[in-house]
């Protein structure tokens, strides 16, 4: 067993974990985060999506002592004082979502998405949802959704 | 008017998935839970000589090892769905004698952690006698071939035929042209995002069993459970499927993992999980489709269609799973009639096993098959005619004003204007500006195509008495209660189940508009048989169709017993009162002010102070709604695709797809049923494929190497409606969840061949990957 501290979603955790342990596991078994989906077992569809140090991960890909004293993210941290994330509310009004198994994974890769291209085109939102599949919307709405939200978004300052 | 039906809305369901708390059974975790793994063949076919389990018994932390020997009280997985004749193996939770495809079962462990399960599965030891194995669907019945079970020959489990063959032979007989077409409708994985799961607690006081599992109709899992496998009397076995995370028909089959996983928990005295990896779900997960087809067409000179024949080799896998049989026959040979008006039709259907996966429902299920096969074969008659695809179709299609339209493959079509669809999709689509601009394409040597697919569903399966009649076990109805409460609040149960549908929604908007009260007063509830007493649950489209009209129906015998009660206290006959669906409530004919309000009628209805003589008390009421026909939606989709080539690599430029699915609930939401059933359908013709070597191996078995549509593969896809209400239910819905993904396979090929067709290029079989595209290309030059 080999002990880590990472913060999740603002609280620091300190955990004994088998070193084999991934930090999807982590986040579910461990800290009860099962917003966190696991879809696939070859980092493809991007269910377990997740930001490590403000960079969107496969937390199925990473092994949860390599998080060690790292800051990650969840679906559950991105709302604030009860108030819904710009993401989180335009997958919402546009249905973007249908049976919401891909959705923590898809809208994390969003907000990482907006942060490197606040106004992407058509093109580089398709391109940029490439790690994340969806199996019920055909992408169409998660597509809109994501200019919606980039509408949405205070432009940086 | 309504306030709701008909509108866009936000789903209800949403805020909890957005943030992440969603309720999937993998996320469940209960005290003192256990962890189950199943060992599973890597063979296709092979004899079982031993199974040594001492080491993983052994491994600390391991808590049970078991295998068919020890599970043989619970009983075969069934068949749901019985054609005449057809020969159904044994098919045991594990097995204890021959394993039939890669994935097969033949023993499980329980362990304290995931990790130790994965461990002690590695440490036991099968000794396997290797057997050749078969594959392709039609060369299993060939002399020589491998035989799975003794006692199903030539490894076909049952034949099928309809039609009316007299006609269909007349037609070919008298003929001026015949179109003929080989065609493999190929193996697909249906690949829900959320892989199957499982998790059992059995209260040895009650014994009672719960079981929480990943299906999409869990009182029908109850009772195959119950009354062929488990042994647990139905009103002891409660099943739960919480939020569950796309079904596309592989969360229809009862499956061994949900008689194992209570069997475990039963067994060690512990709640007992189990979750499919990806990998375990493309070797044990129901799959889809896998047929071989020789078909033709008959046509006069003019294009008139006047004949199709259909010889059919369906892959059923290893196994009969729970509504295989269906599937390639009552599912299939009935919609080859398409759109149009075809005098003869006549199909032979061979249900046949080999060394795979078992085949069952996968969205559309038989009938995307038939569309394919129809509408492949009306656009290489175009071809050879040297007429317009659009032209042939509107020759041949059922006129509007001859509903209801009998065809020669049993089924009575209820509504359409199959013309008003075409017109629709040809404006939308801009189709004269697309052919010139592939005329000017052309010139310049690039290979673009356009294509159409102008397909029909047979949607809300099914009228229980025609579905006895062709080989169902059970009947498929649905229920649908209301319990409204004393405040004025309503509880509604349905047994169909969301998986990503929105029914929390729009069955929301369905009973707020028959009760005249606000979709706030309104509570959804799926999926808990200990809330539902029975139900069907959801697929074929069959949900709002069938589910939506019991509720339809409860809410009629709510507004009746209201009116009861409202006429006792306002002291006038029941016929001059009215019920008043806009503002929830009754009143007096030409005296609006004596009324009674919807929330004081229920409260009257539970104080019961002040009721009718021989009134009960009470405002809850049920109904099991049985279709009375199948419905009808119908569609045409126009794609436009470019070829590279260099790489055989097929872009798609245009994608329109208008699409009648009778009256719409939820405008939002019928829209995103289009758009993904689109994406899944042209998945299938161009990249996916359950691909199986020749001796058996599941090359696809991950999503590294099954072709999944990702976002950037599609341009925006365009969606147009035309409303044409089915006469069969009270909504006058016809349903969507499967008409994008029937409609959008054999679209996207006629466009590809369609880009082919100068060089020669006449029929490839799906996926149209850029390798085969590539080798074509070749090959003409």
């Amino acid at each position: 067993m080999t002990q880590v501290s990472i913060t999740v979603n603002g609280t620091e955790y300190e955990r004994d974990v088998e070193p084999r342990m991934l930090l999807a596991h982590f986040l579910r078994e461990e800290l009860g985060l099962t917003g966190t989906n696991i879809g696939c077992d070859t980092s493809q569809c991007g269910s377990c999506t997740v930001l490590l140090d403000d960079v969107a991960v496969k937390s199925c890909t990473v092994l949860a002592v390599q998080a060690d004293g790292s800051s990650v993210t969840t679906i559950e941290g991105l709302a604030s004082d009860g108030k819904l994330h710009p993401v989180q509310n335009a997958f919402w009004e546009k249905h973007g979502l249908q049976c919401g198994f891909c959705t923590p994974g898809m809208i994390i890769t969003v907000v990482d998405l907006l942060k490197n291209n606040p106004h992407p085109t058509d093109e580089e939102i398709r391109r940029g949802l490439d790690g994340n599949i969806c199996r019920c919307t055909g992408y169409e709405n998660i597509v809109r959704a994501v200019k919606y939200a980039a509408d949405a978004m205070p432009e940086e300052a | 008017m309504s306030k709701y039906v008909g509108t866009s809305m936000k789903r209800r369901e949403d805020p909890r998935f957005i943030q992440g708390r969603g309720s999937y059974v993998a996320n469940l975790k209960l005290p003192n839970m256990a962890y189950l793994a199943i060992k599973r063949s890597p063979y296709a076919h092979a004899k079982i000589k031993s199974i040594n389990t001492s080491k993983a018994k052994k491994l600390p932390g391991v808590v049970g090892v078991f295998t068919g020997e020890d599970t043989s009280d619970v009983g075969m997985l069934p068949s749901g769905w019985n054609v005449p004749g057809i020969k159904v193996p044994a098919n045991r939770v594990l097995q204890t004698d021959k394993v039939r495809h890669v994935g097969d079962r033949v023993a499980m462990v329980v362990a304290e952690n995931p990790y130790i399960a994965q461990d002690a599965l590695d440490l036991i030891e099968v000794d396997y006698e290797p057997l050749p194995a078969v594959v392709d669907a039609k060369k299993t019945t060939e002399s020589g071939a491998p035989q799975l079970h003794d006692d199903v020959p030539n490894n076909i489990s049952y034949t099928w035929a309809l039609g009316n063959k007299e006609e269909c032979d007349k037609a070919f007989a008298e003929a001026d042209k015949v179109v003929e077409l080989d065609l493999v409708n190929q193996r697909l994985i249906a690949t829900a995002i959320e892989p199957r799961a499982a998790v059992a607690q059995w209260d040895q006081f009650k014994e009672e069993m719960t079981l929480w599992t990943t299906s999409q109709n869990p009182n029908l899992t109850r009772v195959v459970l119950s009354a062929f496998m488990l042994g647990i009397p139905e009103h002891k076995l409660r099943l739960i499927s919480p939020d569950v995370g796309g079904g596309f028909g592989s969360k229809i089959p009862t499956y061994p993992e949900e008689a194992l996983v209570p069997w475990a928990a039963r067994k060690v005295g512990r709640p007992v999980k189990w979750v499919s990896s990806r990998s375990e779900a493309a070797m044990s997960d129901t799959q889809g489709r896998d047929h071989v087809t020789q078909a033709k067409l008959a046509l006069k000179n003019d294009g008139t269609i006047t004949g199709l024949y259909v010889a059919t080799w369906a892959n059923n896998g290893a196994y009969i799973s729970l509504v295989a049989s269906l599937i390639p026959t009552a599912f299939y040979i009935t919609l080859l009639s398409g759109l149009y008006k075809i005098p003869g039709i006549y199909g032979d259907v061979w249900g046949t096993l080999t060394n795979t996966v078992w085949v069952d429902a996968y969205r559309g299920a038989g009938r995307p098959e038939a569309a394919y096969v129809v509408e492949r074969l009306v656009d290489a008659a175009a071809r050879e005619l040297n007429m317009d695809p659009v032209e042939i179709r509107r020759k041949n299609f059922i006129p509007a004003g001859e509903f209801p339209y009998q065809t020669p493959v049993a089924l009575q079509y209820d509504s359409g204007n199959y013309a008003g669809v075409m017109d629709k999709a040809l404006e939308l689509s801009g189709y004269s500006a697309l052919r010139a601009a592939q005329a000017e394409a052309r010139k310049e040597g690039r290979l673009v195509g356009i294509g159409i697919g102008a397909c029909i569903e047979a949607s809300g399966p099914v009228p229980s008495k025609v579905a006895g009649a062709l080989g169902g076990v059970t009947g498929f109805w649905e229920s649908g209660g209301l319990r409204v409460h004393a405040t004025g609040k309503v509880t509604a149960l349905t047994g169909a189940h969301t998986h990503g549908q929105g029914h929390e929604t729009t069955f929301a908007q369905i009973v707020a508009d028959e009760l005249g009260i606000s979709m706030e007063d309104i509570d959804i509830v799926h999926g808990d048989t200990a809330v539902i007493t029975n139900g069907m649950g959801t697929y074929g489209s069959r949900s709002t169709s069938v589910g939506g009209s019991a509720l339809v129906r409860s809410a009629e015998k709510v507004r009746a017993k209201m009116m009861k009660i409202a006429a006792h206290q306002l002291e006038a006959p029941l016929e001059e009162l009215v019920y008043d669906k806009e503002q929830g409530k009754v009143y007096v004919k030409g005296v609006p002010s004596k009324a009674k309000a919807f929330g004081e009628l229920a409260f009257a209805a539970y104080t019961a102070h002040n009721l009718p003589e021989g009134l009960e008390p009470g405002l809850e009421e049920d109904t099991y709604y049985d279709p009375a026909n199948f419905t009808y939606p119908n569609s045409v989709h126009i794609a436009q695709v470019e070829i590279d080539r260099d790489t055989g690599e097929v872009t798609i430029q245009k994608y329109v797809a208008v699409d009648d699915v009778g009256k719409v609930i939820n405008p939002l939401i019928v829209e995103g049923q289009v758009t993904g059933g689109v994406a899944q359908g042209v998945g299938q013709a161009l990249w996916e494929h359950g691909n199986y070597d020749e001796s058996g191996q599941l090359i696809s078995a991950n999503l590294l190497e099954y072709a999944m549509p990702h976002a950037h593969h599609f341009p925006p896809l365009e969606t147009g409606r035309t409303e044409t209400p089915s006469p069969h239910n009270p909504l006058g819905v016809k349903g969507v969840g499967e008409m994008g993904t029937i409609a959008s396979t054999p679209t996207i090929v006629n466009a590809v061949m369609d880009a082919l067709a100068p060089l020669g290029i006449k029929h490839l079989d799906m996926p149209l990957t850029p390798e085969k595209i590539w080798r074509a290309m070749q090959s003409a030059k």
